[in-house]
């Protein structure tokens, strides 16, 4: 069973898939649960505290954003510990109320950086044909990943 | 500002979404088999389908037997907050929560994703019929048979 890093880290489609065929997704539930679930200081909606955009100076440097730096120390160590990942290159919903910008050009950059780990670009099916090209694609991509991290 | 400490409820436990788009199978059909295996389990019904919180491996077991029931129209997803939280219900927030959007728009391309999740399952190459172990005694003279014979011949 591998980890997948998903892009956009929301994505309903993607999450089913890769947990469908036997693998661990990747996403924003991920980390958000592990922060709801740990006793801390009182911070809502997210639990996010002044501890987090600190964490996040390891992949951020200090002038930007505290928001993009609060972000990457959700999905940073995640994509540290990703055996793969799968990016859908034309998903605007990750730009909107909860999502930003700058913070998914930087994920997508590190995801690149990491040049032995295998990566999966993809858009969203817009056709039955296209639905089936799409689906036969992460069959395929998650099926060449087994036992990559089997113990 | 009074800085209060957080206690976190539901911990260890995990939420999954369970979003059906089936031409055969509505929530509610979805929800009352999930009570019927859910062993403890929390299950909500919602207007897209279920909210599942409890054990990992205990919610694990029952998407698998709720999969079942439609495969290719079934979607699961995880989720960080357990259901009703008063930081995402929108009972509380007076709108639809954050995450509603992202929904909405992947629920529209679902029908696209379930033909391919169709068109799959037909490619799939014919299971072939596996060849059972052969028992020690099969095609020998049976033993009630044998002792038939003998009590014929003796007569």
């Amino acid at each position: 069973m591998a980890k997948v890093f998903i892009f956009p880290t929301t994505s309903l489609v993607l999450s089913d898939m890769v947990e469908r065929w036997g693998h661990e997704a990747l996403g924003a539930a991920v980390g958000i649960r592990e922060k709801i679930q740990t006793p801390s200081l009182e911070s809502p909606p997210l639990q996010m505290t002044p501890e987090d955009p600190k964490k996040g100076l390891k992949y951020a440097a200090v002038e930007v954003p505290c928001g993009v730096r609060g972000r990457m120390s959700l999905y940073g160590p995640m994509i540290e510990e990703a055996d793969a990942a799968i990016i859908i290159n034309d998903s605007d919903l990750s730009f909107g109320c909860m999502g930003c910008a700058r913070t998914n050009e930087l994920v997508m950059f590190m995801l690149r950086q990491r040049k032995e780990m295998p990566l999966l670009d993809i858009k969203y099916p817009e056709t039955e044909d296209e639905g089936i090209a799409f689906v036969t694609q992460i069959k395929d991509f998650l099926a060449g990943l087994e036992g990559e991290n089997d113990e | 500002m009074t800085i209060k400490e957080y206690i976190p409820t539901y911990v260890g436990t995990v939420t999954k979404y369970v979003f059906i788009d089936s031409p055969n199978i509505t929530p509610q059909t979805l929800a009352i088999r999930a009570y019927e295996i859910s062993e403890g389990l929390m299950v909500k019904e919602t207007c897209f389908g279920l909210q599942i919180t409890g054990e990992p491996e205990q919610v694990k077991k029952l998407i698998v037997e709720l999969r079942k029931v439609d495969s290719a129209h079934i979607f699961v997803k995880d989720r960080g907050f357990p259901p009703g939280d008063p930081r995402r219900c929108r009972a509380n927030l007076g709108g639809a929560r954050p995450g509603y959007y992202g929904h909405e728009f992947e629920c529209g391309l679902l029908k696209f994703v379930s033909h391919g999740l169709e068109e799959l399952d037909k490619k799939k190459p014919k299971p072939v019929p596996q060849m059972s172990k052969k028992k020690l005694d099969q095609g020998k003279l049976p033993l009630n048979r044998l002792i038939e014979i003998i009590s014929n011949e003796e007569a």
